[in-house]
């Protein structure tokens, strides 16, 4: 079977579904407004994102206790988020799930399933999906000792997956942030509306989830990657929309700017851009899906194109909104610090093209 | 209804009472007669109203048995515009007599478009038809033929109005290429090659029986002709590293010699940017296949003509003094067109005109900022003023 590029009923009945309760429960201007708040997540939105259209273990197998679709319909629901910089711990448990199941470990996704308990991976936001994971932190019999930097959605999280070494290799552990010995550092971001922060553990009690932790973190960090692709394709998309929109309402020189040529044609190579991260991010989802051998290869891919695309995109959504584009009343920020961040998120582009050369065979100089 | 199944029984019957091994024209001239040329034109002009899809069901039977086809390459216009616009706007007495020689392949076609002063700007032609009797006397000069040396018919738009707006003085005829009135001259393009020709109308006599459409309605029809342009170019079916970037992949790979650290990293852009282009070309082939194509072939075919120029040019910088040398500047008139085969001089030549043919980039541009982001369409200074008023 070929890979399919297209979206299928189901998942566009997802879709509309994930827009309508984001249509109705997260207008920009409220994400706005939550972004200066005390709580920057909202975390009700996400338990009915999670526990009504269950889009948190979504493509977590029925077996383990998750919905039992697959990568494909997650990245619908991730390019619904990217469109509305949905401040909601979608990234964390993506990862977190896909570790989980990786590792095959049941008992903690049915919580995460219905929203209840966030759980989130405790690696670096910046690492490659190819890296070699050397954890700065220490198992020590069931207690952990050590930091985690850029762990994504870390304030909110109920539960941390921790890779730890210890005498037997790099563990992967479950970690209930309530416990002592557990402490948590928020660091202000460039991204708004996706928080990360500095795990420290010190001695704190750990329950051991997968005894190799390479294989697991190695998928979760792919399916991630995947995932963002699909979210940098939706923001990309809204960025376009809400350009095109303007430029057709925004009248100088007694004409509406969109009727400018020099207008139009950068958002007709800007809608040319988009169609072609919605190929390659769907390229990847489909690869991830069948466990493709090819995904690694589709992942890169995506991430090297859309990462850089979903930038421009707000960058070009930005400058086409002139003056109001700068200002913080005006969204855009929030676009672009998420854009600006998913291009840095699971390494750059360049990273990206680095790991397709050692995949394709073309070696450096 | 025609189905598959249905097809594949007739093409069966088809080839138990033709020997596919026979004269190859009379085994055409029989398949069209049994509607299996197009089977979604009518019956009785090569088809029988089926779906247009199943025409593959079709052509895989008869590709399997090891029957002769048509040679489309080599009748490109004429399959590809003449005979959709002469289905659609041409008599019974046109359609009968054009359709079944021209699939056979027996009449090759071209087309009598663009001129020297109207490339992008169709509607400005001037090419002028002028009413005798029964006749049409046409005179002027086309450009960018291709095919036009082995044409026995030419679809033509010229002038016969010159009074009316430019979108509504033309008119649209079949044009007898073989007629003495008729001058090709080859074009030498950058390359040295002679791909086109120019094409000289010199008191040209067409009957009115050979006009299709109305007087003053060639550009309706015209648009008709050119919305069965599919924008074939880089829109094949292909694997990865087809095209440029396999040829300079492959360089890369088989010679160290010429890997730098900042060739490198333009070598995996490029990379980067043919396989995204590819997925797209795929993923438009699957919305064709399921019936709702996208209007993505406008960002393949402006993505497509990007890289390969930026490719081929890559290509002779990484080959160094081998880079400074030419293939062969003789003025052939190649049979078809190779964009990657050929020598590196070539293909970089020839890369110049991607951006070009088949619509330049920037009416592309144009067209998707309108029609598919809904932008206001250029302010218009030329549309209500008489064709001869207008400034050239």
């Amino acid at each position: 079977m070929s890979t399919d590029l297209l979206y299928t009923e189901v998942e566009e009945d997802l879709r509309a579904a994930v827009r309508r309760v984001l249509r109705d429960r997260c207008e920009v201007s409220s994400v706005l407004a939550r972004c200066e708040s005390d709580e920057p997540y909202d975390l009700a939105l996400w338990r009915t994102l999670a526990g009504e259209l269950g889009v948190a273990a979504l493509a977590v197998p029925e077996e383990l206790g998750g919905g039992g679709a697959g990568v494909r319909e997650l990245a619908v629901v991730a390019e619904e988020l990217g469109r509305s910089v949905a401040p909601v711990p979608f990234l964390g448990t993506v990862l977190a799930t896909a570790a989980l199941t990786a590792a095959g470990a049941a008992e903690p996704i049915a919580e995460i399933g219905a929203g209840t308990l966030v759980t989130t991976l405790a690696v670096g936001l910046a690492t490659r999906p190819s890296a070699r994971i050397e954890p700065a932190v220490r198992v020590d019999g069931a207690t952990l000792t050590g930091t985690a930097t850029a762990v994504v959605d870390l304030e909110v999280a109920d539960r941390v997956l921790v890779p730890a070494t210890g005498p037997d290799g790099t563990g992967l552990y479950l970690v209930d942030t309530a416990v002592t010995g557990v402490s948590r550092t928020p660091v202000t971001p460039l991204d708004l509306t996706r928080r990360f922060g500095t795990l420290e553990l010190t001695g704190a009690q750990a329950r051991l989830v997968a005894a190799d932790a390479e294989p697991v973190l190695r998928r979760a960090l792919l399916t991630a990657a995947g995932v963002l692709a699909a979210e940098q394709v939706g923001l990309a998309q809204h960025s376009l929309d809400s350009t095109v929109e303007y430029v057709r309402t925004r009248y100088q020189f007694g004409r509406q700017i969109g009727s400018f040529q020099a207008v139009k044609h950068r958002l007709a190579d800007l809608w040319s851009g988009v169609s072609t991260a919605r190929a390659t991010s769907r390229n990847a989802a489909d690869s991830l899906s069948d466990a493709d051998a090819e995904a690694e290869l589709a992942v890169a891919l995506a991430q090297a194109y859309c990462s850089d695309l979903a930038v421009l995109a707000v960058e070009e959504s930005l400058q086409l909104h002139g003056g109001i584009g700068m200002t913080w009343e005006h969204p855009i920020h929030l676009y672009l610090g998420r854009a600006k961040s998913a291009q840095l998120t699971f390494g750059t582009a360049e990273h990206h093209r680095a790991r397709i050369a050692e995949l394709v065979d073309l070696p450096s100089a | 209804m025609t189905d598959a199944a249905e097809l594949r029984s007739a093409v069966r019957e088809f080839l138990a009472a033709h020997d596919p091994g026979g004269d190859r024209l009379e085994f055409l001239r029989a398949r069209f007669d049994a509607g299996l040329a197009w089977v979604n034109y009518p019956v009785g002009l090569g088809g029988r109203d089926a779906p247009r899809e199943l025409q593959t069901v079709v052509d895989a039977e008869f590709a399997a048995a090891g029957a002769p086809d048509n040679a489309p390459s080599r009748n490109g216009i004429g399959l590809g515009m003449a005979a959709p616009t002469i289905l659609r706007f041409g008599t019974d007495e046109q359609r009968a007599r054009y359709l079944r020689p021209l699939w056979t392949g027996e009449e090759i076609w071209c087309q009598l478009f663009s001129e020297p002063g109207a490339g992008s700007d169709l509607a400005a032609l001037a090419t002028r038809a002028v009413r005798d009797g029964d006749d049409w006397i046409v005179e002027g000069q086309k450009v960018w033929t291709s095919f036009a040396h082995k044409a026995k018919w030419a679809i033509l738009v010229a002038r016969s109005d010159p009074d009316a707006p430019k979108h509504k003085g033309l008119s649209y005829f079949v044009c007898d290429m073989t007629d003495p009135n008729v001058e090709v001259r080859p074009l030498r393009q950058i390359t040295g090659e002679a791909e086109f020709n120019e094409v000289f109308l010199n008191g040209v006599r067409i009957p009115d029986s050979q006009r299709l459409g109305e007087i003053g309605q060639g550009w309706q029809v015209a648009m008709g002709t050119l919305m069965n342009e599919r924008v074939a170019i880089g829109g094949g079916n292909t694997g990865r590293e087809s095209g440029m970037i396999g040829v300079v992949a492959r360089k890369w790979r088989d010679d160290p010699e010429v890997r730098t650290p900042g060739a490198h990293d333009r070598l995996l852009r490029l990379w980067v940017e043919a396989e995204a282009t590819r997925l797209t070309g795929q993923r438009l082939r699957q919305q064709l296949a399921v019936g709702t194509p996208g209007p993505e072939g406008s960002a393949v075919k402006l993505a497509f003509s990007r890289l390969n120029q930026e490719i081929s040019g890559f290509e002779l910088e990484l080959l160094g003094e081998q880079g400074l040398s030419y293939g062969d500047w003789t003025q052939r008139r190649p049979e078809t067109v190779d964009f990657t085969g050929r020598d590196p001089g070539y293909r970089y030549l020839r890369a110049k005109g991607n951006s070009i043919e088949g619509g330049t980039s920037e009416v592309l541009r144009n067209v998707i900022a309108e029609r598919v982001l809904g932008l206001p369409p250029e302010i218009r200074t030329d549309k209500d003023v008489p064709w001869k008023e207008l400034p050239r």
